[in-house]
């Protein structure tokens, strides 16, 4: 109880208004948590694997979102229990970190408390189930580290990132042509890499998408688009060899940030400032001319005047374009972003080889496509698809693609997929079990049995028998010492992932069973959950 | 242990079997609800709006009944959602790509609820709809070479979009309409520079295509009301006061006289303006924004037809017939493109007067004119011209047609039920099934026109077993017919899509297996 007495007798408070607080302490604090993160891992056990389900989330204001990202799922419900969110920070974590296995991470997670419950009802105390835990990630990502391959590629041979982002891309609901896609992904991650240097800043790739079309039509275009239109509908649609200026400065009279007024008491004044006013919008519009500029792209908003001058200048423009946007554009463009017109020099021109103007559909839509710049590290992935659901799991997978191919480039080792990873470690940590005296041996066999449920609901999910079959390939790496049995989720009648390749990356995993492992030790060490009751 | 809440209050998740029921009853649903409006014999919708004035419209257009529907249902909304992308990317459709996903739907909760697994089903309905596509391909026909032939099938279209519309009594005088306004854009398709003016009274019949330019103004006091051989300048730019646009400047002063000075000068800068303008050697002026008593009076004195307050699509079109451009600064008259027409007069239709345009140079925009009795009829019947506009400038682009009548389901269908035949496994059930879902089309047509369905379908099937064949449902007589003689089209664009979109949404919905619907947002009560 949350009440002491002093040397008087005298209760005093330590909890304050604790009649109005729940509480759980102890095993049931242990248990009610446990229930709560395997409650989560059980919503997103079905998505896992090529033949996993999506689920269907409705937005508190209706708006419907149709997934199977783990990571995305989990943000879009309304989590309230603390474990619960808990959870989502974990398959966020991974989201961020590797970009793919959000699914997984929570699965794995899920599985290893189920199995701590057990440990934890036999008596064993919880945090010599964390160290047995802790021991086994150990032993599991040493033995990711041996099975692993190096895999061979280049700028010319792409085939096996491909294969990789395909293996991706299967449990999505894009797998129809989930080979264009991945070589999309693919192309585009080799464009902006830094192959010296093996990073990716994946800030160049721009995914757009539109309604419309059908999901075939996706496309990658080495250059920008941007979702805006010519300020003036007269403006020429189409630049050759444009050279554009980049401005975040408006074609407006001039607003200075101190205060001032300027005050009018004659007529001549009234005339003086008239001159000047029309002169200052002409100034402007020669100063873009002057530097040989055949585009203006600029952050903010157009005078119907200056408008006006530039479209009779021969100076298309554009207007409204954002932040980001128009960093992109002068990445890829090689020009710079020039935030006052008396800065504005000829070096500082973007050069991009074709703008154009394309509308869409029986709507007014309009995009404007930069194209064949001056420099290609930034490209976009233009996606189209039948509705607006189907656009923007498109926008994720394509994202989860792009994540897998980027972590290929900077460490090109693979495990294989489908579960024989899980499968092959979870022999090794077994093995490695009987070595341990102590309690901490139960712990690591649990860890094992763990590893197994990864398998096991890919199996579930593929219509098989799931015990029978995951017992299967245990034999069958046993016996022939193969670490590529996973489950034939495809039907493909081998079990061999080489054969189909079916590739993960070996940092994807490692980091799965890392963090899977991590939040499971920090439930566990919780052992008194003091809420704030219902007000 | 049971946790006790995960989700926050008002949160609820549906699971498995219960969810997939929950989107399967919700996409039927509205299935359905649009179904009685397929077909030429289609019936119409009317629809009350909640908002003020309870604003009535009577359409059968399924992507503006959709659009007027609140619907909870997450499934429900993805149909909505195909509905609309529908009429964004073809303008037609918007019906039968509905009913054909319900129809999926349909057939796929008869086959789950056989035990066959919905991966199972999607990837049968995959194949099916790409063997689908691939026979409508080799069926299409193309007369891009042929400018008569192709006229024709345009007409054809027209016709065939317009038959379950308002407009079907009168659809040759509109396909022809539509047609010539859809020509005349040369390829283009920005429906943008196709007016329609809609004006009540009189009748449908008296709807016409202008070939000139129609603006809905009047023309200002004692300006001439006819003008021939129009230089005419199209401009965006102030002609209230002009304001000085310098940040802060404001005027301050300390006697009347000087106020009147200002004042004085304000005026003078005008008529500068003004003066500029007419500098252009133009004796008609087109303004975007107002035109206040001083200037207008400037331009009833130098003879110059003045027009205030056209609207933004106006004057693009203006500038588009006319051939100008749009200007806001008029200080280089040698430089700026005037535009030009033989003769601008006002006319009267009904009891308006509007401002005709005639002779313009380019002849790309036009004006459609809308008669008829009730508003209820115009709107309607410009959205079927919409339609039928929006089909017609999608086919100038993509050439290939295909004939109409249910003819493309019974192909489609055919190539469909003979890849059944050949594929082994589970998922020749979910091949079957999609070919009963594309006889769902036809099979709603001759509902809806009150015919025997499964003698006609049966009839049609019969058909279609001989090779080349052309028939299709004829409405009118009840009977099975030759869509070819019949001069029934539809445009392959437009099939291609509904065929796509409803296999997509079918398959997302399909492989939904939970709902979780968030606490709805707290909101004031409007009402």
């Amino acid at each position: 109880m949350a009440l002491a007495f002093d040397e008087y007798g005298r209760p005093f408070i330590i909890l304050r208004e604790q009649e109005s607080k729940s509480r759980l302490r102890g095993l049931d604090a242990q248990k009610s948590n446990i229930a709560a993160g395997v409650a989560v891992s059980r919503i997103l056990r079905t998505s896992l694997g090529p033949k996993g389900m999506d689920k269907m989330l409705q937005s508190p204001d209706g708006d419907i979102t149709i997934t199977n990202d783990g990571a995305t799922i989990l943000e879009q419900m309304d989590v309230d229990n603390q474990i619960g969110k808990l959870m989502v920070e974990l398959s966020r974590s991974q989201d961020y970190e590797i970009g793919d296995g959000t699914t997984g991470v929570v699965v794995m997670a899920g599985a290893l408390l189920e199995q701590a419950e057990r440990l934890l009802e036999r008596g064993i105390h919880p945090i010599r189930v964390a160290e047995g835990f802790e021991i086994s990630s150990r032993i599991a990502v040493d033995h990711l580290e041996q099975i692993a391959h190096k895999f061979d590629f280049s700028a010319t041979n792409i085939e096996p990132l491909v294969q990789t982002c395909m293996t991706t891309l299967s449990s999505k609901i894009v797998n129809r042509c989930k080979r264009s896609l991945a070589e999309i992904a693919v192309k585009g991650v080799m464009a902006v890499a830094d192959l010296e240097r093996k990073d990716v800043n994946l800030d160049l790739i721009k995914v757009e998408g539109k309604v419309g079309g059908k999901l075939e039509d996706t496309e990658l275009i080495y250059g920008i688009i941007v979702d805006k239109d010519m300020s003036h509908p007269q403006m020429p649609k189409q630049i050759e060899d444009a050279k554009i200026a980049i401005l975040t400065c408006p074609f407006e009279p001039p607003k200075p940030k101190t205060k001032h007024k300027v005050d009018i008491d004659t007529v001549e004044k009234f005339q003086t400032l008239r001159e000047q006013e029309k002169k200052y919008f002409d100034d402007m519009v020669q100063r873009c001319k002057d530097v040989g500029a055949t585009l203006v792209i600029c952050q903010w908003g157009f005078d119907d005047e200056a408008n006006h001058l530039l479209m009779h200048r021969n100076l298309p423009a554009v207007r409204w374009v954002g932040g980001v946007e128009l960093e992109l554009i002068a990445i890829a463009t090689g020009g710079r972003i020039v935030p006052r017109f008396q800065e504005l020099t000829p070096e500082k021109l973007g050069k991009a080889g074709l703008v154009r103007e394309k509308a869409f559909g029986t709507t007014k839509d309009r995009m404007l496509y930069i194209e064949h710049c001056a420099n290609s590290k930034a490209v976009t992935v233009f996606i189209r698809g039948g509705n607006k659901m189907m656009i923007e799991e498109t926008k994720r997978s394509i994202h989860d693609a792009l994540c897998v191919a980027r972590n290929l480039i900077r460490n090109n080792s693979i495990v294989y997929g489908g579960g024989a990873a899980e499968i092959s470690c979870s022999i090794a940590v077994e093995a490695a079990a009987d070595k341990y005296p102590g309690v901490e041996q139960y712990a690591i066999r649990a860890f094992a049995d763990a590893l197994d449920s990864v398998p096991m609901a890919l199996a579930e999910n593929s219509g098989l028998q799931p015990i029978e079959t995951v017992s299967a390939v245990k034999a069958q790496q046993i016996k022939e010492n193969n670490p590529c049995c996973g489950i034939d989720c495809n039907d493909a009648g081998t079990n061999d992932m080489r054969e189909q390749n079916v590739f993960e990356t070996l940092i994807g995993k490692q980091q799965q069973i890392l963090l899977a492992t991590q939040v499971v030790k920090m439930i566990l060490k919780i052992d008194d959950v003091i809420s704030p009751s219902e007000y | 242990m049971a946790v006790e809440r995960l989700f926050k209050d008002e949160a609820t998740e549906e699971k498995g079997e219960r969810a997939r029921m929950a989107s399967f009853v919700g996409a039927m649903a509205i299935a359905d609800l649009v179904k009685t409006t397929l077909g030429p014999k289609g019936m119409d919708k009317i629809l009350q709006s909640t908002g003020r004035g309870h604003s009535v419209t009577v359409t059968n257009d399924g992507a503006t009944i959709l659009k007027s529907l609140h619907i909870d249902n997450p499934a429900a909304k993805v149909l909505i959602d195909i509905s609309k992308v529908q009429d964004d990317e073809v303008g037609d459709g918007t019906t039968s790509v509905v009913v054909l996903a319900g129809e999926l739907l349909r057939e796929a909760e008869k086959l789950v609820g056989s035990k066959i697994h919905p991966m199972t089903v999607i990837s049968g309905y995959r194949m099916a709809a790409e063997c689908a596509r691939s026979a409508l391909l080799d069926r299409v026909m193309d007369n891009k070479d042929d400018a008569d032939k192709f006229r024709l099938d345009l007409m054809r279209i027209a016709m065939t979009t317009l038959s379950s519309k308002i407009l079907s009594q009168d659809k040759e005088h509109f396909a022809k309409l539509a047609v010539d306004a859809v020509m005349r854009l040369k390829g283009s398709t920005n429906l943008e520079s196709i007016q329609i003016i809609k004006k009540a009274g009189g009748s449908l019949k008296d709807s016409f295509l202008d070939e000139g330019f129609i603006l809905d103004k009047k023309i200002g006091l004692g300006q001439p009301k006819r003008i021939e051989n129009a230089n005419i300048l199209v401009a965006n730019t102030a002609m209230d006061t002009d304001k000085v646009k310098i940040y802060g400047a404001r005027v301050r002063v300390d006697s009347m006289s000087k106020v009147a000075q200002i004042e004085g000068a304000e005026k003078e800068k005008m008529r500068e303006k003004v003066q500029k303008i007419i500098g252009h050697g133009i004796n008609c002026f087109v303004n975007r924004q107002l035109i206040y008593n001083f200037p207008e009076e400037l331009f009833a004195d130098a003879g110059i037809l003045a027009i205030e307050h056209a609207d933004f699509d106006g004057i693009e079109r203006l500038a588009l017939v006319t051939g100008g451009e749009i200007a806001s600064t008029f200080d280089n008259p040698e430089s700026v493109k005037l535009g030009h027409c033989k003769l601008i007069e006002e006319i009267m239709i009904g009891e308006d007067r509007l401002i005709h345009f005639s002779g313009v140079e380019m002849g790309q925009a036009c004006t459609i004119v809308l008669r008829g009795a009730s508003f209820h009829v115009l709107d309607e019947a410009e959205r079927s011209l919409h339609d039928a506009l929006c089909v017609l400038s999608q086919t100038v682009n993509d050439s290939r047609v295909l004939l109409g009548g249910g003819w493309p389901e019974m192909v489609m269908a055919k190539a469909v039920d003979e890849l059944a035949r050949k594929t082994p496994g589970k998922k020749s059930h979910a091949i079957e099934a999609f070919s009963r879902a594309l006889l769902a089309i036809p099979t709603t047509i001759a509902d809806n026109a009150g015919l025997d369905s499964a003698e006609l379908i049966a009839q049609l099937r019969a058909e279609h077993h001989k090779e080349e064949s052309n028939a299709g449902i004829d409405v009118i007589t009840g009977s099975v017919g030759d869509m070819a003689e019949l001069g029934i089209s539809e445009a392959f664009k437009v099939k291609q899509a509904v065929l796509l979109s409803a296999t997509e949404a079918a398959e997302m919905i399909l492989r939904v297996d939970e709902i979780i619907t968030c606490a709805p947002r707290r909101r004031e009560d409007r009402m």
